[in-house]
């Protein structure tokens, strides 16, 4: 009869012992079939064909910086601030073709991966990974390392999550840890303008003017560790951010005197820090159409 | 590797030869016997030009300290680096300029140095246009320095903003840029494309006045400049060193940066340009063939915007810093490496297609002194030991020598090409009768200083670059040029190459040697 067994998943027996169920989502889902050639191609027409002229009627992107990785050969490591769910197609199709196309995004996996058809498509449309960004997860290091070694880029947020207030939080050291391990470059990228686009918790975007500037691509030094390598990349963003506010040559400076302002704003009251943040006054939204 | 150049000679089975017609080419059968000479193909480019950059700033040649030693807070920084008349064409960015002066900011960022001025080393060209310093420098130097007054364009003309430093032994004046001159370093940032260029002509010529500038750019030394791309037997390389010797001696700490290119000049779509014709591919052919016929039906100005959007895909092969003459000498030796190919003897004609471009009509026009500065200037002298073609032999060169001056860069030249050329084309009587003039006339003064002008006297100098061929040769012949222009000019025009030829022979005799430079790329005849 239709709508019963074995049109329908059967019922399990009363006297049989129920297997363990198999997780198969968050940093459990499986996601070697996005690797896939077929899957490749998708990711790339739904990247160049869906995301790319999304992105540009919200953000208009302004590219700065790519002179910068001309001579960089896959694969690399971009790690760039974190303020909106825009960064993530925003840097992708950002990214100069070499890299583009073989790239994987390390995403959270208790937000992209939380069922089977969430990751699929999370999988499938950015090419993410599952991380675990609460705790230190060898799993999800081991399958970062395993991307990179087989000719794949990243593109990491190492702050864990969107900015909750507009400043920045804190680096991890995932970036580093990976490129300590790899021996591959860090591109340093900062990102300006998505929150005004799209911030957290917002439910409709506002199309506005986003920056995304690279860096010099970084390598870690002799007597570099996670912790110090890190900082350097943290730094390397606050610069790149020191660069769109100012100019270069005094980005160069105040980084060089150890002046370059934080990417956490000022360690004061929530309300001075939204104050001081003052996005509409400071940088107010272009209404581009209909002017 | 790429190959190095040499000389074929044309048999039976040789295809027709490549030559550049101002914005567009034309293949010409040449008679069998005749000789071509084929550029290098392009050397291999450093892998990573930033460190190799780096490494030059911290391992300079001669008698300097590493760039980090000379950097302290507190001091006076000037950067000086060649204008848009290099390298030809523009080069694809990022820049080596940006490249370089992005290197020296750094270290100088790392030394806590304020006092950082840029300056254009126009000497007499016209001022540069904001999109072509960007392109030069980049976004990230250009928007720092320029909206802050610190990105500048030397001035030739600015009394209050040059300095006499004295004279040399052979009394030549020395009067340079003031902030160059009083800075605690000078940095100078050079593209070397030709074997003419840097060593101490960057700072004697680059940030000099007309006062100064007048002792090397005559009829007298470019006569004795032979050629003015051997720096051994150049006399205007010799006056330049005299100043050169003069600017060092009087205090003024120069920390010169040669970096050296391949020449990898054009872009995918005319990549045959610079390939041997027997191996061009059947996607070559069609190229050609395509690019030829659009070409035709082109309105000249549409063609013109083309080529000039070009960007060439160069490729640094050196980069040097440190003592000037220390470093010219490893740059040299880095040009001739690219672009030195033997030639055995002479010829009685010297063939040859003139592109699009110059250094002095970058996003201009190329005019009819520009056609005659290119070949009888520039192609004619990219010899060292003998000129190509033999004395009282015939040049024949392609180009379609339009009557057309862009007025807002070129202003003097269609003076002097109304005035003067229509009473005289010899280069001494120009100088002793015109020169002054418009040498001092205010409004050319005006426009160089305040518009996009050349300097008033900068068709003279044109004409006087041609001074040595003028006095060689027995004649020059110009195909598909514009008549009226080329009668102008002082030079016969045909209208096809084989035209050309015969009349060649009422000047050399028959049956003449024929030789063809196959040139740009960019080569340098190394005539025995």
């Amino acid at each position: 009869m239709k709508g019963s067994f074995p049109f329908t998943a059967p019922t399990w027996p009363g006297g049989v012992e129920r297997r363990p169920l198999e997780r198969r989502t968050g940093t459990d889902y499986d996601i070697a079939w996005a690797r896939r050639y077929p899957a490749r191609v998708a990711r790339a027409l739904i990247v160049d064909q869906v995301l790319r002229p999304v992105v540009r009627v919200l953000g208009s992107p302004q590219l700065h910086g790519l002179d910068r990785l001309e001579a960089l050969e896959p694969p690399a490591i971009f790690a760039a601030n974190h303020k909106s769910h825009l960064d993530t197609p925003l840097l992708l199709t950002s990214l100069p073709d070499r890299f583009r196309h073989r790239a994987v995004v390390a995403a959270g996996a208790d937000y992209f991966f939380p069922n089977r058809v969430t990751g699929a498509v999370s999988a499938l449309a950015i090419g993410a990974f599952p991380i675990e960004r609460r705790r230190v997860s060898r799993r999800s290091a081991d399958l970062a390392a395993e991307f990179l070694d087989d000719g794949w880029s990243l593109v990491i947020f190492p702050e864990g999550g969107r900015s909750p207030d507009g400043w920045g939080q804190a680096f991890r050291g995932g970036a580093a840890y990976l490129a300590l391990r790899t021996g591959l470059p860090v591109v340093p990228v900062h990102l300006e303008g998505t929150r005004r686009v799209l911030k957290r918790g917002a439910k409709l975007p506002t199309p506005a003017t986003v920056h995304v500037t690279f860096g010099a691509p970084l390598r870690p030094g002799d007597g570099d560790d996670a912790r110090s390598f890190g900082s350097r990349i943290e730094a390397a963003v606050a610069t790149l951010a020191d660069e769109r506010a100012t100019d270069w040559w005094t980005a160069r400076r105040r980084a060089a005197t150890g002046e370059t302002p934080s990417l956490a704003g000022p360690r004061t009251t929530s309300w001075r820090r939204t104050w001081a943040l003052d996005e509409s006054r400071r940088q107010p939204a272009e209404r581009r159409w209909p002017r | 590797m790429g190959r190095p150049g040499f000389v074929l000679e044309v048999d039976r089975s040789t295809p027709p030869t490549l030559f550049f017609h101002g914005e567009g080419f034309r293949l010409e059968p040449l008679p069998v016997g005749s000789r071509v000479v084929y550029p290098a193909e392009p050397l291999e480019p450093i892998e990573d030009p930033d460190d190799a950059i780096r490494h030059a700033l911290l391992h300079p040649l001669g008698d300097r300290e590493p760039l980090p030693a000379l950097l302290f807070p507190g001091m006076k920084l000037t950067i000086a680096f060649d204008d848009i008349s290099l390298p030809l064409p523009p080069m694809r960015a990022p820049d080596v300029r940006q490249r370089v002066i992005e290197a020296v900011l750094d270290l100088a960022a790392e030394a806590a140095v304020d006092d950082v001025v840029l300056i254009a080393a126009l000497a007499l060209h016209r001022r540069m246009h904001d999109h072509e310093l960007r392109h030069a420098l980049g976004a990230r130097v250009f928007d720092a320095f320029e909206p802050n007054g610190l990105l500048l364009q030397h001035d030739a003309e600015d009394p209050a903003n040059l300095v006499h430093l004295g004279h040399t032994d052979q009394g030549e004046d020395v009067e340079i840029n003031r902030r160059a001159a009083e800075s605690d370093l000078l940095v100078y940032v050079n593209i070397n494309l030709v074997a003419m260029d840097g060593g101490h002509k960057s700072v004697a010529t680059g940030l000099a006045s007309y006062r100064s500038l007048r002792h090397h750019h005559n009829v007298q030394t470019m006569q004795h400049s032979r050629s003015f791309m051997d720096q051994e037997r150049s006399e205007l390389h010799s006056s330049n060193w005299r100043m050169g010797r003069l600017i060092a001696a009087s205090g003024v700490k120069v920390f010169q940066i040669e970096t050296t290119l391949n020449n990898d000049t054009f872009p995918k779509p005319f990549a045959f340009l610079q390939k041997r014709e027997w191996e061009w591919s059947a996607r070559d052919r069609a190229s050609y063939f395509a690019a030829a016929k659009a070409l035709d039906r082109t309105p000249p100005r549409i063609a013109r915007s083309l080529f000039q959007t070009q960007r060439a895909p160069y490729g640094i092969t050196g980069v040097h810093a440190g003592e000037v003459e220390a470093v010219h000498a490893a740059t040299t030796a880095n040009v001739y490496r690219q672009q030195l190919v033997p030639v055995e003897g002479q010829t009685d004609v010297l063939t040859m297609g003139l592109p699009y471009i110059c250094p002095y009509n970058v996003n201009s026009i190329m005019n009819p002194i520009l056609v005659m500065c290119l070949g009888l200037g520039y192609f004619f002298n990219l010899y060292r030991g003998k000129p190509l073609v033999r004395q009282g032999g015939v040049l024949i060169m392609s180009h379609p020598t339009p009557w057309e001056f862009h007025p807002v860069h070129h202003p003097s030249y269609i003076d002097f090409f109304e005035q003067v050329l229509s009473e005289t084309t010899d280069p001494v009587e120009i100088e002793a009768k015109f020169e002054e003039d418009f040498a001092t006339d205010p409004w050319y003064v005006h426009l160089y200083r305040t518009s996009h002008a050349y300097h008033g006297v900068h068709p003279f100098y044109m004409w006087y670059w041609g001074a040595h061929a003028l006095q060689h040769l027995g004649g020059v012949i110009v195909v598909g040029g514009d008549p009226k222009a080329v009668r102008r000019l002082g030079f016969k025009p045909a209208s096809s190459l084989r035209d050309a030829l015969e009349m060649a022979e009422d000047v050399v005799g028959r049956d003449p040697s024929i030789t063809h430079i196959h040139n740009p790329p960019i080569l340098l005849a190394d005539v025995t």
